[in-house]
């Protein structure tokens, strides 16, 4: 997130593209909902009419995939008005111009035949934002999960840097990040293209400065990404890989795929909590000491690294990951494996990463500082791009819309869109095991408009097979009007309703994300 | 247009000066002071809503003391906090509300209630204990029905402990933005309820399980953290960071020896500021589940067997140096953890990189 969450309780207008942020986020949408009661306006764009889209003065029931469209012609309209910050756009951004011209083609009426919204609402949403004084984008996977994540993301910037919506108080660009520390292992460095501290692996003076703290050569090119090498291992190129609490089989796309590519590894470790779906398929199962029996830390999704600490002894023989990973490195001769705390890998992050630099395991543990923490006397950074932007200037990027993947057809005629509820955590590893919540969440349901369930010949409560070019699954549908009608939804956390053999009809060929958010389907009654 | 510069505001509580911010309520600028007026009803996260009466004051040149949380400060304002006639009066609450709860039904004392219950629980008890307050003063009727027949896992509804301060009503409708709360009949037939008398998941609830760590006299508790008051062991708190979503709530984790038994939400915490979800409130026993694997495992014959760290380790350093040896470095691939600890994820890279100089290490953030 480019601003902290406390300034979720600032912005005049809020603008939610993509995120189901009352059942994902709820913490922090209890921020929005109190920026609300003060008096903010909110603009919700989701397929779903979600709780959040309740709340929502205007709410654009997009079609799946379309967000770059509605995006564009927000721009347009904005630029149409001259609501555009051009002071901002000439000292602090460039292509300001070209993009201002390569909006002028889209306009909402082009729209609205893509996204399925009103003009009239499309012009209204690109009224508010532009008009706003302190205007907040909050987007989730919603936004990324599709082959075009990444124009997405770079459409809500484009909006951001047209309108001077960075850099102050209770604006920004915001991707609530889904997972506990999903911001920390990036910033650790488990990504093929970076160092700890998003220093690239391609960059000549970051390449030598890990090469001298590594005592060896480093690829000077980034790495694969997971997606290409479970591919690369299906094909048999690759043949050794370890996974750490990932529970890769039921999360990820076609699973089936996935399975394959597994098994077909020469020898697979897998470092878990709970012998998951993905732990069955193991050479070597490690087990991992839980939350609550682990010290360290997690960063969060506003940039804060804070301290987690050990309540109780582990289970049985578990260990902590950083003392598996360091076993691993002695007994394959590598230096720099000889780590007897996490505080002492804590402070080596701090000494490689110049956004953690002015941090330590001691600093962590009295204060929550926003990082970049460049020196010890640094007080954090809770709002980026103050002034100035680090990397120069904001860039307009001109894309185009593009159709998802996979469009419908006479074989597969209703989009399925897929997501989290609030009872349970991704694969259930966790909330499928804590008391209570099947109370609440029994089971998955798909979610069908129930004039659908009429016209397609459904029983509300009754189980239906839903289809998809990769495979079929078996699931009970609940008639409800979340959905809108041509569009069911469903989430991917109960292994009894393998949702993921589904999924996997393209992904965005910049992040190789699975476009998990757009999947053409068939569904017939049992 | 030039600003006048703001001349420091300033009052005497106690016959001491003190410096005040234009909009300070009396009873935050006590709080500051640490002079210990109670409260039964006041939550700085929500608005002063004037209920219980506990927090009076005297102000000079206003005949009957005045609660302190709903009424601002003014300048020249002079305060007393703590004299015989404010303590006696609100020793006479302190009655009256305890009194109230006499026929709190199960085994725990209608006012000393367990601390498991929740955050806040234990206040009433302590204001009793403040003024040496038994219950017997003040008899007979007593106020607020139970919600026994409301068999959700999470929210105890115990309302025969119930004070009606509201506290709950307004976590709910202020903090949460949920309105699943309710309030039905008046005066002393006062009854917390929601939408139609109903069960929580019968209404907008969302099991938060703000409501339970806010109220002072536990008639909300948490259920899953009060099986274990039987336990012999003092309750332990350990503060942490949620292991759920990004948001990075702080949460202390609630022991008893070598068993979570809860978890209640740090009141201080930045990202949360008291506030949790269900998951993070209530999804906790994953981590002593008999479920949790005691032992390394290798396969053997076909089959996942236990066996000794020291042959599941070499056996993984094995399978790694092999497809090194055989197939080359960049036959070796790795997936960090996006819930794991930085520490994980930041092994989990220099193994590759330091280890096989290859940069083919990602995480789940991509699905």
């Amino acid at each position: 997130m480019s601003n902290p969450l406390v300034d979720m309780e600032k912005p005049d207008l809020i603008f939610c593209i993509g995120t189901n942020m009352t059942e994902c986020h709820p913490v922090a949408a209890t921020r929005l909902k109190k920026a609300l009661s003060a008096g903010a306006k909110m603009i919700v764009a989701d397929p779903r009419r979600i709780h959040l889209a309740e709340l929502s003065h205007l709410y654009l029931p997009i079609r799946v995939g379309s967000d770059t469209a509605l995006l564009l012609a927000m721009a347009h309209v904005i630029a149409r008005e001259g609501l555009q910050n051009e002071e901002f756009i000439r000292e602090r951004t460039v292509g300001g111009e070209d993009f201002i011209k390569h909006v002028e083609a889209f306009t909402p009426e082009w729209a609205a035949e893509i996204t399925e919204v009103p003009a009239a609402d499309i012009e209204k949403a690109a009224l508010w934002y532009g008009q706003a004084e302190k205007g907040a984008i909050y987007y989730t996977l919603g936004i990324t999960e599709h082959i075009c994540g990444v124009e997405n993301v770079q459409a809500l910037c484009n909006l951001a840097l047209m309108t001077g919506n960075l850099g102050r108080e209770g604006t920004g660009i915001n991707p609530m990040r889904g997972q506990n520390n999903i911001q920390g292992a990036g910033d650790a460095g488990a990504v093929p293209n970076n160092f700890p501290g998003f220093q690239p692996v391609f960059n000549p003076e970051s390449n030598a400065k890990f090469r001298k703290l590594y005592g060896r050569e480093i690829d000077d090119q980034k790495g694969i990404t997971k997606v290409r090498a479970l591919e690369m291992a299906a094909e048999g190129e690759m043949k050794a890989m370890f996974i750490c609490g990932e529970n890769t089989v039921v999360s990820d796309p076609e699973r089936d795929h996935c399975e394959q590519a597994l098994k077909n590894l020469d020898s697979l470790i897998v470092i878990d909590i709970f012998r998951t779906e993905t732990a069955e398929l193991a050479d070597v199962f490690l087990p991992a000491t839980s939350w609550g029996e682990t010290d360290g830390s997690f960063t969060n999704t506003e940039r804060r690294p804070q301290r987690i600490r050990a309540a109780v002894p582990p289970q049985g023989e578990s260990k902590p990951d950083w003392w598996i990973f360091s076993q691993i490195g002695q007994r394959l001769g590598f230096e720099g494996f000889d780590f007897e705390s996490a505080e002492q890998v804590f402070n080596e992050i701090c000494s490689v990463s110049t956004i953690y630099a002015g941090l330590s395991w001691e600093r962590i543990g009295k204060e929550a500082l926003h990082w970049p923490v460049p020196s010890a006397d640094h007080p954090g950074t809770p709002i980026l791009h103050i002034g100035k932007f680090e990397n120069g200037r904001g860039i307009f990027t001109n894309m185009k819309y593009r159709d998802p993947a996979e469009t419908l057809s006479a074989d597969y005629p209703v989009w399925l869109t897929t997501g989290r509820r609030l009872e349970a955590y991704h694969t259930r590893t966790m909330t499928g095991r804590a008391a209570g919540m099947d109370y609440l969440l029994p089971e998955e349901l798909l979610e069908v408009h129930p004039q659908d369930i009429t016209d397609w010949g459904l029983e509300d409560g009754a189980k239906a097979q839903i289809s998809s070019p990769r495979g079929s699954v078996q699931i009970r549908v609940q008639a409800n009007r979340r959905s809108p009608r041509g569009t069911v939804f469903c989430s991917f956390s109960f292994d009894e309703v393998p949702i993921n053999r589904l999924t996997g009809s393209g992904y965005d060929p910049i992040t190789e994300t699975a476009e998990l958010k757009v999947c053409p389907v068939r569904i017939e009654a049992l | 247009m030039s600003q006048a510069v703001q001349t420091e505001l300033k009052m005497q509580v106690d016959g001491t000066e003190v410096a005040f911010v234009d909009g300070e309520t009396i009873f935050e600028i006590t709080q500051r002071l640490d002079k210990k007026v109670p409260t039964l009803c006041y939550d700085d996260r929500l608005e002063s809503f004037g209920a219980c009466r506990l927090c009076v004051v005297e102000v000079e040149g206003i005949r009957n003391p005045v609660a302190s949380c709903t009424t601002k400060a003014t300048p020249g304002m002079e305060v007393r906090t703590g004299t015989p006639s404010l303590e006696k009066h609100r020793k006479t609450l302190t009655e009256m509300v305890v009194s109230e709860n006499q026929n709190a039904k199960g085994p725990e004392d209608p006012i000393k209630v367990d601390p498991l219950r929740g955050f806040a629980s234990g206040e009433l008890a302590e204001l009793a204990d403040r003024y040496e307050v038994s219950g017997d003063r003040f008899q007979g009727m007593t106020s607020g029905k139970s919600h026994e027949d409301d068999e959700n896992p999470f929210i105890l509804r115990d309302y025969d402990r119930c004070i009606s301060c509201y506290r709950c009503v307004r976590v709910c409708a202020e903090q949460e933005g949920d309105y699943a709360i309710s309030v039905m009949n008046r005066g002393f037939a006062t009854q917390i309820t929601t939408e139609f008398n109903n069960h929580l998941r019968d209404s907008a609830c969302t099991f938060c399980g703000q409501c339970v760590q806010v109220c002072p006299t536990g008639a909300l508790a948490d259920r899953k953290a009060i099986k274990s008051i039987d336990l012999p062991e003092p309750i332990v708190k350990t503060r942490s960071i949620c292991p759920y979503c990004g948001v990075g709530c702080s949460v202390d984790m609630m022991t008893k020896g070598e068993k979570v038994v809860g978890i209640q939400p740090a009141m201080d915490g930045p990202a949360n500021a008291g506030a949790l979800c269900i998951k993070g409130q209530f999804a906790f026993d994953f981590i002593q589940h008999p479920d949790r694997p005691r032992r390394p495992m290798v396969r053997k014959n076909g089959e996942l067997v236990e066996t000794s760290w020291d042959e599941a380790l070499d056996r993984a350093a094995a399978g790694l140096r092999d497809a090194r040896d055989k197939h080359g470095r960049h036959s070796i691939y790795g997936i960090a953890s996006g819930r794991a600890p930085n520490e994980s994820a930041y092994m989990a890279q220099k193994l590759i990189r330091a280890g096989f100089g290859s940069n083919q290490i990602d995480n789940c953030s991509r699905a």
